[in-house]
């Protein structure tokens, strides 16, 4: 193998990071999705490098299962955001604080 | 037998009280409702005569007899039954209650012609024998309880029958709480007694108490508690010191009232409760001069007091609690029926007293006052000659009923070897001559001060034949105890003897009868109550300036009289306010309201001062929740790898 | 039949009732009055004929049901009446008929509700007293708090909703105490050697005594507590004064009558048999508690400007005489704490009916607006005198009967040990008589000040119909308490007796139980095991003991430190100690003298060994 493993994991990481702090710190809901898929791809490139490595074809049949699950969370959040837009005319995050105490 | 019958003279009275309590309101004639509850009370009478002849023809040691009801309070060891003991002093106690009783009965009919609650007094007058005649025959400690505490239910509903009446500086209805809560307080004594009594013996029946306290010894100590914890009630019950102060309030009920139950009847039932038991008090000598000591100080405390009122009725109400003291005195030296004997007479001239009062009172249209009295012999001569009667009959005078008893009490005192006791009897008996003849004369005789709207007329024969019926009495009642000195055979004494030989043989014998020294003091008695009635006459009828001057010369004294000692201001100060405030403001406020509830809301607050604490987390934002996910996160992983 | 279940149908008549008036159309008055008066009516002549029929001289419980609910656990729905719960089912289904008539006129919104929460509350409350396992006990306890939530919540005064959630909530906290003393209590019983988590009251009678201190100390605190709060005890009383001033009359009545008769029934029932070491250590306590309530809400009521609240505080005082008499824990004492309970629902349920008749009129509670009523309403007047003289405790009214036995029963109590319990509660006899003829007077006597009092109405023939019984019952139970007394008499005896064989280490077991101290069985096939003396009636027993070991039957194999002693044939003894047996076949071995009746027996003894033919 060309590239060793540990490269894959490191990017791998920093991509999670990446989304993770995308999900704190931004306030547009839309970009929060978008760091969440992005956190779901680097879980993707995860486990598609273990199974390289491992030789085994699992990963890569459990990836097909992360993908599927993310088009659906990506497909029912957006409809969630899309309610919530034409209730409050926002997708600022900090404005969606109906359930605050 | 005739004494079985004797039940029927006690339910009598309630078949009456239910009655008139029923349907008086419906039965218009007056004389109809007085009618009946008087022959409820004359049945009684007659019973009690029947039995007493039956009581006669029988030896004297055999002259107890008990007809038992029906089980009444039956727990663990305790077995009550409503049972009814006959012996010498309860037949003689009846026939004082159903006799006096039926005179003042009839008296009623005319003095309270007229009132509209006509029917509920002769009502509560009934329910009142009911009650004083459990209290005379019962076989226990019990049943005599409940007939105390009826008796002071009856007292309660009739000073205050006449509800919407101010009576000096309160009501009428304070009166009667006041006689009802102060007689309670003494029945805390007698409850301790009865607890003692049933915790040492098991029983709380006569026979069974009396056979087995037999065995006791002389000064024990469970027994002067017992005698004490009674005596303590009796105080309560009979008006002595510490536990008097309500008898004067009682004034306010109507006259017959006063004269039925606050002199002849149930203000003699303290020295019934302990006549009964001279067996326990003669194993407590201790108790005995407890109790001729308060009899001693209340009868000449009583008469100072007396010496100044100005309401005729106060100074028969005080005349009362002294002549009473006389009574405890009796008593409290070993003379128990020579008690019972003076209560008899007393029951008689004191109920003409204050029955004679009650016709002043009517004829002078309810003034009471008698410095507004005077020259009313003129207008009434039965009321006068029978009051006249019964004051010298109370001043112990020579041949007269109450000669009779009160010297056998003060010779009895004197020789018991209670000098300082028979001196202070004796001062009071002086008292007692001057404050009933300076009524007398007050009343009667001196000067007319009243004004022009009063129209003094004799009481009507319904109130003028007791009068007279009791006169008689008075007179020739002594005849029951003339004493052996004077060639009588003291009838009473021996009669009753049966009754106190247990506790006469635990004091011992009284040895000599010295029938000179007994009759020197009689000769000694008689002529101070002569001079306490000169004394007065001379003072109210012709020189009025003397008592006068020395009122003005004394005036702290006679002030202090006057007032009563401010008994009732102390007791009020020092307790019954107090208590009142401290529940008011301590208790209440601030131990429940301030500390418990506090404390009890206060856990409410605790829990809604967290929650408020805690509900902060939701922030409602979800980036918040998500960085509590993360955090979660690593720290359950962090773990993991640490283990 | 009906006899066979008459516990069930009493309780389920009034559930029925509820569902009945629940189905009835919405604005049909009189039929839900109607309805729910015929209901509890019935379940009260149906109490009346239990009563009569109940055997007084029989100590077991009667009328027992028992069908098995949660077999895993040994719960079962099992029910009984003594003596004792007699009592205070005939009190609990005379009082809710009376207590609907007194809210003919005076509810009018929301009728039907109102009415089927009554007959739930009956429901709830008979279920308490009758239930013979705990868990049942624990439902029936929870069940009657809601009814009475909402009856004080919706038809209650001015404050009702902070009066019925502080009613509901300190309640609940109490019991949920005694919750998980019930699961202990079960849990302790599935430990003992051939035991089972069971909740059966009879079972655990056996069991309970046997608990080690410490651990029983817990459990009779959070039993106590939780009944503490209901009756009410000093210092958890303060509920009681909101709750009853803001419900209505009907819920003032079953409140102050029968419900809180619940704390001192399971006080008898559950605290002092189950836990007989820890109520002897906390006796003094709740005693000290007992009289300052006695003083202490004689002292408070006194004070009171609003006249509900003052007969609120009272109930404070009368509840204490109660716990003063059954702490005594003599016959007396219990006696006359069990009639109390009865004498107190009675006397201060009538004060709650009078004060609701006269608010009915004025809507005012306050003393000061009213004055000089007696003239204008006397028969209103002296019914109410009679009430307030049977709660002053005159003699010749049920209160006496058993204000008296409490204090005879304190006084001389071998367990309370000091007559000032009762002498300090003898002083509540005065200040009862204190705040009672004061109010009397304030509201009765003296002139009519107030206008509005002048042309008030006296009682109307309803309001006859609801006192009239009562009084009648005040003064039945006055004057011959017998009928009553001799009911409870028997039970009482075996509660105390219970307490006192519990203290000494007696335990009456059922088969296969383990007890420190004295165990005894009156059944064959039984392995008892107990320190001290042993004792078993039946055959086949087997027996061990340190103490005395005594079998009546054949078979029995004993084996005891101390004497031992068999009455039948086939016995074998082992025993240091005096062995002896009456009959032929016995294998007999013992230190000691040893003595056997009949001829075949084998002996072994050191010391004396002998024969008789």
């Amino acid at each position: 193998m060309s590239v060793p493993l540990p490269y894959y994991l490191a990017l791998s990481a920093i991509l999670f990071t990446i989304g993770v702090i995308g999900v704190l710190a931004r306030r547009n809901v839309i970009v929060i999705f978008m760091s969440i898929e992005l956190m779901l791809n680097s879980v993707n490139l995860t486990l598609v490098a273990f199974s390289a490595f491992l030789g085994d074809v699992a990963g890569q049949a459990l990836v097909f299962f992360v993908m599927a699950v993310a088009a659906a969370e990506a497909a029912v959040g957006l409809a969630i955001v899309i309610a919530v837009y034409r209730n409050k005319q926002t997708v600022h995050v900090d404005d969606i604080n109906i359930l605050k105490w | 037998m005739a004494y079985e019958y004797v039940p029927l003279a006690v339910l009598l009275p309630f078949l009456g009280f239910l009655i008139n309590g029923f349907l008086g309101r419906y039965l218009k004639r007056e004389a109809l409702i007085g009618s009946i509850a008087s022959l409820m009370v004359g049945a009684g009478f007659v019973i009690g005569l029947t039995t007493l002849f039956e009581l006669l023809a029988a030896p004297p040691e055999s002259r107890t007899r008990i007809v038992e009801l029906f089980p009444w309070i039956s727990a663990g060891g305790l077995n009550v039954p409503v049972a009814y003991q006959v012996d010498p002093l309860s037949v003689t106690m009846l026939l004082i209650v159903t006799g006096v009783g039926f005179l003042i009965h009839v008296y009623a009919i005319g003095y309270m012609h007229g009132d509209p609650g006509f029917w509920r007094f002769f009502a509560y007058l009934n329910l009142f024998i009911f009650a004083m005649l459990n209290l005379v025959l019962a076989d226990n400690f019990l049943l005599l309880f409940l007939g105390w505490e009826g008796v002071g239910l009856c007292s309660y509903l009739l000073i205050g029958f006449w509800y919407d009446r101010n009576f000096e500086k309160g009501t009428t209805g304070d009166a009667a709480k006041k006689a009802f809560i102060v007689n309670r307080i003494g029945d805390f004594g007698f409850l301790i007694g009865m607890f003692l009594i049933f915790s040492t013996f098991g029983s709380l029946r006569f026979q069974t108490v009396f056979a087995q306290a037999a065995a006791f010894e002389v000064g024990s100590p469970v027994i002067l508690a017992i005698t004490l914890a009674l005596f303590f009630g009796a105080t309560g019950k009979s008006a002595q010191i510490p536990l008097f102060v309500w008898l004067p309030d009682a004034m306010a009920g109507p006259t017959p009232v006063s004269a039925l139950i606050h002199a002849a009847t149930m203000v003699t039932a303290g020295v019934y409760m302990v006549a009964r038991c001279s067996l326990l008090y003669a194993l407590a000598p201790a108790a005995l001069t407890v109790v001729a000591v308060i009899g001693a100080c209340t009868a000449v405390f009583a008469a100072t007091i007396g010496l100044v009122q100005n309401d005729i009725k106060k100074v028969l109400a005080y005349s009362t609690i002294s002549q009473l003291g006389y009574m405890f005195l009796a008593l409290g030296v070993g003379a128990f029926s020579a008690g019972i004997f003076h209560v008899m007479t007393h029951a008689f001239f004191k109920a003409l007293l204050f029955l004679g009062a009650g016709s002043v009172i009517h004829a002078m249209h309810d003034e009471q006052d008698i410095q507004r009295m005077g020259g009313l012999k003129a207008h009434m001569p039965v009321t006068y000659w029978t009051f006249f009667i019964a004051a010298l009959a109370i001043a112990g005078i020579f041949p007269l009923s109450g000669f009779f008893s009160k010297d056998e009490i003060l010779w009895k005192a004197f020789s018991g070897g209670h000098g300082v006791l028979w001196a202070m009897g004796l001062a009071g008996a002086f008292m007692t001559a001057f404050y009933m003849f300076r009524l007398v004369v007050l009343t009667f005789e001196a000067e007319p001060r009243w004004g022009k709207d009063k129209h003094p007329h004799e009481a009507p024969s319904t109130m003028a034949v007791p009068l007279i019926i009791l006169a008689v009495l008075s007179v020739v009642g002594g005849i029951a105890g003339i004493p052996a000195s004077l060639g009588g055979g003291n009838a009473i004494e021996h009669w009753l003897e049966p009754v106190f030989r247990p506790a006469l043989d635990k004091l011992g014998g009284t040895g000599h009868e010295d029938h000179t020294m007994e009759l020197v003091l009689m000769a000694v008695s008689v002529s101070v109550a002569l001079s306490g009635i000169w004394l007065a006459r001379r003072w109210y009828l012709r020189k009025k300036e003397i008592p006068e001057a020395l009122t003005a010369r004394i005036p702290g004294i006679y002030r202090l009289l006057w007032n009563k000692y401010y008994v009732d201001e102390a007791y009020d100060g020092a307790i019954v306010t107090p208590l009142q405030k401290g529940s008011e403001k301590l208790l209440w406020k601030v131990v429940d309201v301030g500390v418990i509830d506090w404390l009890v809301n206060g856990s409410a607050r605790a829990v809604g001062f967290v929650s408020r604490g805690l509900r902060l987390l939701q922030t409602g934002a979800a980036q918040s929740y998500v960085v509590v996910f993360i955090l979660g996160v690593v720290a359950i992983l962090g773990w993991l790898l640490v283990h | 039949m009906i006899t066979e279940h008459i516990l069930s149908i009493l309780l389920a008549l009034p559930l029925l009732g509820a569902c009945a008036v629940m189905l009835l159309p919405r604005h049909s008055g009189a039929a839900v009055k109607i309805t729910g008066l015929l209901f509890s009516g019935i379940a009260f002549a149906l109490s009346v004929w239990m009563f009569v029929v109940f055997d007084e001289a029989q100590p077991a419980m009667q009328f027992v049901e028992y069908v098995s609910w949660i077999p895993a656990l040994d719960i079962g729905y099992s029910v009984g009446i003594d003596g004792i719960s007699l009592l205070l089912v005939v009190l609990t289904t005379f009082l809710t008929p009376i207590a609907l008539l007194a809210s003919w006129d005076s509810v009018k919104d929301r009728l039907k509700g109102f009415v089927a929460l009554m007959l739930l509350l009956e429901v709830g409350t008979l279920g308490v007293f009758v239930a013979l396992d705990l868990f049942l006990f624990y439902v029936f306890w929870e069940f009657m708090l809601i009814p009475m939530y909402f009856i004080i919540g919706i038809w209650g005064g001015a404050d009702r909703v902070y009066a019925a959630v502080k009613f509901f909530l300190f309640t609940m906290a109490g019991s949920l105490l005694m919750l998980v003393a019930i699961i202990w209590l079960g849990y302790y019983a599935s430990t003992l050697p051939g035991g089972h988590f069971t909740t059966n009251l009879l079972t655990l009678y056996s069991v309970a005594p046997g608990i080690p201190f410490a651990i029983q100390s817990w459990m009779f605190l959070a039993f106590t507590l939780s009944f503490a709060i209901k009756i009410p005890l000093f210092p958890l009383h303060t509920w009681l004064p909101d709750a009853h001033v803001q419900a209505p009359t009907a819920g003032s009545v079953i409140l102050a009558g029968v419900l809180l008769k619940m704390g001192t029934y399971g006080l008898l029932r559950f605290s002092i048999p189950l836990f007989p070491d820890a109520t002897f250590t906390y006796l003094p306590y709740l005693a000290i508690l007992a009289v300052i309530g006695i003083v202490y809400g004689a002292l408070v009521s006194w004070v009171q400007p609003d006249l509900k609240k003052l007969v609120a505080y009272s109930s404070v005082s009368h509840l204490g005489f109660v716990v003063l008499g059954l702490l005594a824990l003599n016959e007396e004492g219990v006696q006359g704490g069990v009639l109390q309970m009865v004498n107190h629902g009675l006397s201060t349920g009538a004060l709650f009916l009078l004060v609701g008749m006269i608010y009915d009129r004025r809507h005012t509670r306050m003393i000061k607006d009213y004055g000089g009523l007696a003239r204008i309403m006397p028969v209103y007047a002296t019914m109410f005198m009679i009430v307030m003289l049977s709660s002053v405790g005159l003699p010749g009214l049920n209160g006496f009967v058993g204000e008296f036995l409490i204090l005879v029963g304190a006084f001389t109590s071998q367990v309370l040990g000091s007559p000032w319990y009762a002498v300090a509660g003898a002083t509540g006899v005065i200040l009862a008589a204190v705040y009672l003829l004061w109010s009397y007077q304030r509201v009765f006597f003296g002139r009519v000040e107030n206008p509005d009092n002048k042309g008030l109405r006296d009682l109307s023939l309803r309001e006859w119909c609801v006192l009239v019984p009562v009084i009648i019952v005040i003064g039945w139970i006055g004057v011959y308490p017998k009928t009553f007394l001799d009911k409870s008499a028997v039970a009482t005896r075996s509660v105390v007796q219970r307490y006192e064989e519990g203290r000494r280490g007696d335990v009456r077991a059922v088969s296969g139980m383990q007890g420190t101290g004295a165990v005894q069985s009156g059944q064959s096939g039984n392995i008892l095991a107990g320190t001290g003396a042993v004792r078993s009636g039946q055959s086949g027993s087997i027996l061990a003991g340190t103490g005395a070991v005594r079998s009546g039957q054949s078979g029995s194999i004993l084996a005891g430190t101390g004497a031992v002693q068999s009455g039948q044939a086939g016995s074998t003894l082992a025993g240091t100690g005096a062995v002896q047996s009456g009959q032929s076949g016995s294998t007999l071995a013992g230190t000691g003298a040893v003595q056997g009746g009949q001829p075949g027996s084998s002996m072994k003894g050191t010391g004396r060994t002998q024969t008789r033919q």
